[in-house]
């Protein structure tokens, strides 16, 4: 569920530096998200298809992926044609369906899905310790970056112990159902996580101090910023410009 | 408990980001560096509340816990929380990078005000601290899909009657949010009293 497939590959999109993906990706998210054109959001979305091939990933994973985030958008589909008002477009018995919504349902979709392909191809194709990483590089406050980074590498820990604890109800006979002994024991489970991963914390916490921490973490992987990174950065952050100014057309 | 990209205008956009970078700065400037790690642990414990699937008739819901968190974390929960949506933006592309300040607000501000509402109740054993946590996941939970709901309506007056089906749709979240959240509190109250601040 959690094993960053995408990040696995050696394509031109892979091996790009995170720094540049990062504000690469930033940029064009940006630019995609807050239009209001048609003709920009369908140039987006080509962009990131265009992006998404030079991973070379495999085509079926991200169709999952997108599969699960279009629940939003289908949820729009179902609500804003019936509810927006405005001119009618056609009348399905006694339901009318109206022209605006349906452009801006399909304007959401259409932004969504090229936003969530481009991030797949952007920063999917990094460790999130390499983004982490990068980040305080580029200058987040650094607190914020370590709990990234150590929460990321708990949560697969924390997960592992919580599904024990799952599995240990389950030896005796736990059968979830919607009833106060559901939610009870559940409360329980989770509560008992809290405890551990807060105990496994101050361990975690001593074991580092005894070894020198001092508030710094040294990445093992380094990423160096080549000439090549340069040139993928300026023509990602061209592209982008010109998204922009297509709105303006 | 997302807002997909590409929905919200700029004006909200700029809002949600402003107040996540407000509460970001205050939530790290109280964070030293011995609390640091309990937080990062706990924001991965509170990501894997979100992978719990709770039975709820013939489907499921799954936790949000953001009225525990703010409890456990304080103004800490903001930076908890934007790392958690961060990584579920990287780990399963839901949410999004532009969106995450609105999301981050959406989420994390509710769970500062029961911190508030609620704070002082907690160090009361007995049936007080009970009816603050169910409040608490209550009221998180209901504050949280009412910003939603005004962040959409916000943007466009059309999204005005399905913000309206939001709200509705997360009362019962709301409820179980607010009773599972009692039972973890009265556990931890049991077993790590610490954990909730409370004095013997």
């Amino acid at each position: 569920m959690m094993d960053e497939r995408f990040a696995q590959g050696n394509s031109l999109l892979h091996t790009r530096d995170p720094k540049a993906k990062i504000i690469a990706a930033t940029a064009f998210v940006t630019a995609s998200a807050i239009t209001n054109s048609f003709t920009v959001a369908a140039v987006s979305f080509a962009l990131s298809i265009v992006l998404f091939f030079l991973t070379k990933l495999p085509v079926q994973l991200v169709l999952k992926r997108l599969l699960a985030v279009n629940s939003f958008t289908f949820f729009l589909w179902l609500t804003l044609p019936l509810t927006y008002g405005g001119s009618e477009f056609t009348a399905v018995g006694p339901l009318s369906l109206s022209m605006e919504g349906i452009r801006l349902a399909a304007l959401i979709t259409l932004k969504t899905n090229a936003i969530v392909i481009s991030i797949i191809a952007l920063l999917g194709t990094s460790r999130i310790a390499n983004i982490g990483h990068a980040l305080e590089s580029l200058h987040l406050p650094q607190n914020l970056c370590f709990i990234l980074l150590f929460s990321y590498r708990y949560v697969f820990v924390i997960y592992q112990e919580y599904r024990r604890l799952v599995r240990a109800a389950q030896l005796r006979c736990f059968v979830p159902a919607t009833s106060i002994h559901t939610y009870r024991t559940f409360g329980y489970l989770f509560g008992m996580t809290l405890v551990k991963s807060w105990n496994r914390a101050t361990r975690v916490h001593q074991a580092m101090v005894l070894r020198g921490f001092d508030g710094h973490l040294i990445p093992l992987s380094q990423d160096r910023y080549t000439s090549d990174d340069t040139i993928f950065l300026s023509v990602m952050l061209s592209l982008t410009l010109l998204l922009i100014l297509l709105n303006f057309l | 408990m997302h807002i997909s990209e590409g929905v919200l205008s700029p004006s909200i956009l700029i809002a949600g980001g402003a107040i996540t970078c407000a509460g970001t700065a205050i939530g790290l400037k109280k964070l030293n560096y011995d609390k640091v790690m309990g937080v990062s642990l706990l924001t991965s414990t509170f990501f894997v509340a979100s992978l719990i699937h709770v039975p709820l008739g013939p489907g499921s819901v799954h936790l949000v816990l953001g009225g525990l968190m703010g409890i456990l974390l304080g103004w800490s929960c903001f930076p908890a929380i934007l790392v958690a949506l961060f990584l579920q933006t990287i780990f399963f592309q839901y949410g999004g990078l532009v969106v995450l300040g609105a999301n981050t607000t959406i989420m994390a501000l509710p769970a500062v005000i029961c911190f508030y509402l609620f704070r002082t109740w907690f160090k009361e054993n007995g049936r007080k601290r009970q009816v603050a946590a169910f409040s608490c996941g209550f009221l998180s939970i209901f504050l949280s899909s009412l910003l939603m709901a005004l962040a959409l309506s916000f943007t466009d007056k059309g999204f005005l009657q399905a913000s309206q089906l939001i709200i509705a749709a997360h009362l019962p979240l709301m409820f179980i949010e607010g009773i599972i959240t009692m039972f973890t509190v009265s556990f931890l109250a049991k077993v790590q009293p610490e954990f909730l601040q409370i004095k013997e």
